[in-house]
């Protein structure tokens, strides 16, 4: 019976080496995909097993950890004026995921990235427990607490942007209603509640409207318009007289465009017409110069482009293959012309900063958790939508908008503001609530200047004139302004 | 052997029975290292879950200890000439599922879970029982050759055995397989884990017996030796019963393991190739037929053919009347998620599984915490017992304890098989346990049962040979035997 039995004890040796073979497969071959399945609980209980990194703004960090008792998923984000920063943070949740900077910036937020890995070996070696990184903004606080408090106090929809048009560094981002993260965070059924509230309500509050919602710029795209004017030599000089019957009727058309009221628009110069926000004067201008120039120039400013601060903005729209009636109404804010609050917020800066547009950025470093510089954003620029003359003469004139001008809610002593209101209409026959808009910035006594401020505002009360844009939203740009010149001193 | 030690004075016929190594002080240096692995293993659970070395380190080891040291010296009391690995492994097994065991316990999850009690001191106490059997076995089985005589009453038992989760008011239906019974008090049984040795006794019996016959009254057909029709009754009785309990207790595995014991005994006590190739046949035709009807078995292979899919099945509402399962992807995940060398014990998330983490999937947890290299070293120390059995079935003397031991050990090895290839995916999962590291009294009560018998055979088939009946012509040579 020996030999069968030699045979048996093959037979249950190749039993053994098949599952060898097939463990081999499984926890060598398969182990990595396995391991990183996205159905794999183990991939979101490590997420969250480790406190994550904190979002920083002016040295205080904006957000934190705290450990959840007796759940599987260990640490929840909490969010330190959450409403307040949630355009800038976005959201990090046990249950739905993340968004914007902490969904862009997981990898060191989360301790996972591979820049981190050295670091992560050696805790791991000396048996440290593993540490997220930090993200370092851009963000000025009580700007951004003037933006948010402003908006909020107004009470309607609306946005803030501020940038630094020296460096493009976002100061401001706030967006309003908005949404307190924390309230979600974690993946509870209290958490489930409150993210479909948010989610399911009239106002969306987690639109992110800053970044992510376009509005027709009204009145405010002239300062495009002006600067395609004065670029291409159609007019030098801020107080030339224009060529600018009134009425006047859009080319190709028997319609003739409206100026708000009794203003004085017949020939007014480029600083008359844009102190009293002529429709007439800037809506021939546009048509004048056509499509493709008007076109070439707002994609100077970043118009037909999203933007990357890194969180991403949607792009702006001023369109392509128009009429010239149609490019005379959307060299006046209005037809398909539509921007994001960072758009006209860049076009400012543009301006301020005597023609040179800076690619507006949020993160201004990456840290890993002994807070050593990982990555540092440089500033870059983006284009040059104006000469430097050019955008002197333009200066003047927005300065001209606040101290006579529609925009004289903006001003502020001891410190040039300059600005331009807006009144966008929207909606099936202009229905719809109308958009106040102000956009501004301001120079110092020494030259400089800090920070340029877009604001819009969506509200019931809002008049057809540009007035509204002065009254709703200047004040607001005015705080914010004076906010980031405070805090510089 | 060791005639060269001997004076050449001596007769030759009385050498053998001096000199032969009983090696059990290697087995009791084995030993030491079968209980301090799972001590240090204990306490690394500890450290990770609690950060401390946990408080009952000190009654574990020496509870450990006394239970290996209390087998050791029955077996060096009762079988002195027996294997010196087969002990060590059980051990080490034993006390390595009972860490695991007492890890899972810890889980927040399971604790979380309906019906959840800490299941290491029950164990403990399983363990406790089964090196009681094991020595019982030793004690009271003087000789392995006695158990022939119990070769039909062993068949009824056996039946008996298996056909009580049939029983109605007894048997259970855990997780779609009917494999349990419900004693009140004592809680739940396993009879198949006692069924598989019971079938091995009768089995060996029988064969031995009939072997003959089985072997030499056949004809020549192709190569093969076609066995004649009446001598096909046995295989065809043992094949009905493997369907029949596939069928009633839907049980792919024990099905398996006892067509499979068969089959290989079958095979040893007549040397026909041709019962393999019959037994290999059979088994297809019955796994395909009562697969084609039977929705249970169904829902294991489609579970097997495509995990994923049943995980999302599992996660949602559905109306096939099928419970769905995410068992077996979760097993897969928690070995992916081991890796080469694993997480370490007590830092793993394996009680993701759920039900039966600490049972039939407690593999997957070994996966998980101890990695492609602790697992593969678990393989090899089950292949090292099955390898061990099976060299014992060569050392027996007797035709009985050769096909006694090989169905034992086959056995074994076909339950690792189905155990291990079910967790990790290589085959249909089945409804059974782990030899020794699974929770389950049963389990670890017939386990060390099969052990002993082994170690039984082992010590009968290593004993040196028996002293002849002394020669009056020879007086003055004669040596008393040593005891």
């Amino acid at each position: 019976m020996n030999k069968p039995l030699r045979r048996i004890a093959i037979f249950c040796g190749l039993l053994v080496l098949a599952l060898l073979i097939r463990d081999n497969y499984l926890q060598y071959v398969k182990a990595d995909q396995l391991a990183a399945d996205k159905d794999n609980l183990r991939v979101r209980i490590e997420r969250y097993a480790h406190p994550r990194g904190d979002i920083i703004v002016d040295g205080n960090p904006i957000t934190g950890s705290t450990e959840v008792k007796g759940r599987q998923f260990k640490y929840k984000r909490t969010y330190k004026d959450g409403a307040m920063w949630s355009p800038v943070t976005g959201y990090s949740s046990q249950a739905f995921d993340s968004s914007q900077l902490e969904k862009l910036d997981d990898g060191i937020l989360s301790g996972n990235d591979d820049r981190l890995f050295f670091r992560n070996t050696l805790d791991m070696i000396t048996g440290k427990p593993k540490q997220g990184g930090n993200v370092v903004t851009t963000l000025n606080a009580p700007a951004q607490k003037a933006a948010f408090d402003g908006l909020s106090k107004q009470g309607g929809k609306g946005a803030v942007v501020a940038l630094e048009p020296s460096t493009g560094k976002i100061l401001a981002l706030a967006s309003y209603p908005s949404y307190d993260p924390s309230a979600f965070a974690g993946d509870r059924d209290g958490d489930s509640k409150a993210w479909n509230t948010l989610k399911n309500s009239k106002a969306e509050p987690m639109l992110n409207r800053a970044l992510r919602e376009t509005y027709p710029p009204g009145s405010t795209f002239k300062v495009v318009t002006a600067a395609a004017a004065l670029e291409n030599g159609k007019y030098t000089s801020a107080d030339e007289k224009t060529d600018s019957p009134l009425p006047w009727t859009m080319p190709g058309t028997t319609t003739q465009l409206k100026n708000e009221g009794n203003i004085p628009c017949k020939d007014a110069d480029l600083r008359t017409a844009l102190q009293y926000s002529c429709n007439t004067v800037f809506g021939k201008i546009g048509s004048d110069l056509g499509n493709d120039k008007m076109l070439a120039e707002a994609k100077k400013f970043g118009f037909d482009s999203e933007q990357f601060t890194p969180v991403r903005s949607n792009a702006s729209v001023f369109s392509d293959h128009m009429n010239p009636s149609q490019t005379a109404l959307s060299s006046i804010g209005q037809y398909n012309t539509a921007a994001t609050p960072l758009q006209m917020a860049m076009v400012a800066s543009a301006v301020a900063n005597d023609g040179k547009l800076m690619k507006p950025y949020m993160v201004d470093k990456l840290q890993s958790p002994n807070v050593d510089t990982v990555e540092q954003t440089e500033p870059k620029e983006l284009s040059r939508p104006l000469s430097s003359a050019n955008a002197q003469i333009l200066q003047d004139m927005m300065q001209t908008v606040v101290e006579k001008g529609t925009g004289t809610n903006a001003k502020i002593p001891g410190v040039t503001v300059g600005g331009k209101t807006g009144t966008a209409q929207h909606g099936v026959a202009n229905s719809a609530n109308p958009y106040a808009w102000f956009l501004s910035y301001a120079k110092l006594p020494d030259g400089s200047s800090p920070v340029a401020v877009a604001v819009v505002i969506e509200d019931e009360s809002a008049n057809r004139d540009d007035i509204s844009g002065g009254g709703l939203a200047a004040p607001i740009a005015k705080d914010v302004m004076e906010a980031v010149i405070k805090s510089k001193k | 052997m060791s005639s060269t030690t001997n004076p050449p004075t001596h007769h030759t016929s009385t050498i053998g029975a001096i000199g032969a190594p009983s090696r059990r002080n290697t087995e009791l240096a084995l030993l030491v290292f079968a209980v301090a692995i799972p001590v240090f293993a204990y306490a690394n659970v500890g450290l990770a879950i609690k950060n401390q070395v946990p408080a009952g380190l000190l009654e574990y080891g020496l509870g450990l200890g006394l239970l290996a040291g209390v087998a050791h010296l029955a077996v060096r009391k009762f079988a002195p000439y027996a294997d010196p690995l087969l002990l060590p492994l059980a051990t080490l097994l034993n006390g390595l599922g009972l860490v695991v065991i007492w890890r899972l316990d810890q889980s927040k999850l399971l604790q979380s879970l309906p019906h959840f009690a800490a299941a290491a001191p029950r164990q403990l106490l399983y363990s406790a029982l089964g090196i009681a059997m094991f020595a019982a076995v030793l004690i009271f089985l003087k000789d392995h050759r006695a158990l022939q005589r119990y070769t039909y009453i062993s068949m009824v038992c056996a039946l008996v055995l298996l056909l009580l989760p049939l029983v109605p008011g007894l048997g259970a239906d855990i997780y779609g397989a009917k494999i349990w019974i419900r004693v009140p008090g004592l809680g739940s049984l396993q009879p198949g884990e006692f069924a598989k040795i019971v079938l091995a006794v009768f089995f060996a019996g029988y064969l031995m017996v009939k072997r003959d016959a089985l072997a030499l009254a056949s004809r020549r057909f192709m190569g093969l030796y076609l066995p004649r029709g009446r001598d096909l009754g046995p295989i065809l009785v043992v094949w009905a019963m493997s369907i029949l309990i596939l069928v009633f207790e839907t049980d792919l595995g024990t099905s398996l393991l006892f067509f499979g014991m068969f089959v290989i005994m079958l095979y040893v006590a007549t040397e026909r190739t041709s019962w393999i190739v019959f037994g290999l046949l059979m088994s297809a035709v019955g796994a395909v037929g009562v697969a084609s009807f039977e929705s249970h078995i169904q829902t294991r292979v489609n579970a097997w053919l495509n995990p994923m899919r049943e995980y999302q099945l599992s996660r949602q509402v559905t109306h096939d009347g099928i419970l769905h399962s995410d068992q077996l992807q979760q097993s897969l995940w928690a070995f992916g998620s081991g890796g080469t060398l694993g997480t370490g014990w007590g830092q793993g998330h394996s009680d993701l599984i759920k039900f039966a983490a600490n049972s039939d999937f407690v593999f997957a947890t070994f996966g998980e915490e101890l990695g492609l290299a602790g697992i593969m070293a678990m393989l090899l120390i089950y292949g090292l017992i099955v390898e061990r059995g099976v060299r014992t079935a060569l050392a027996a003397r007797d035709p009985f304890g050769k096909l006694l031991a090989v169905g034992l050990s086959g056995a074994f090895a076909l339950q690792v098989f189905v155990v291990a290839g079910g967790v990790m995916g290589l085959i249909p999962l089945t409804g059974m346990t782990m030899p020794f590291v699974a929770y389950g009294g049963s389990s670890v009560l017939a386990n060390w049962a099969l052990i002993g018998i082994l170690i039984r055979i082992s010590d009968t088939a290593r004993r040196p040979a028996p002293m002849p009946a002394g020669n009056p012509d020879a007086e003055m040579t004669q040596v008393v035997r040593p005891s």
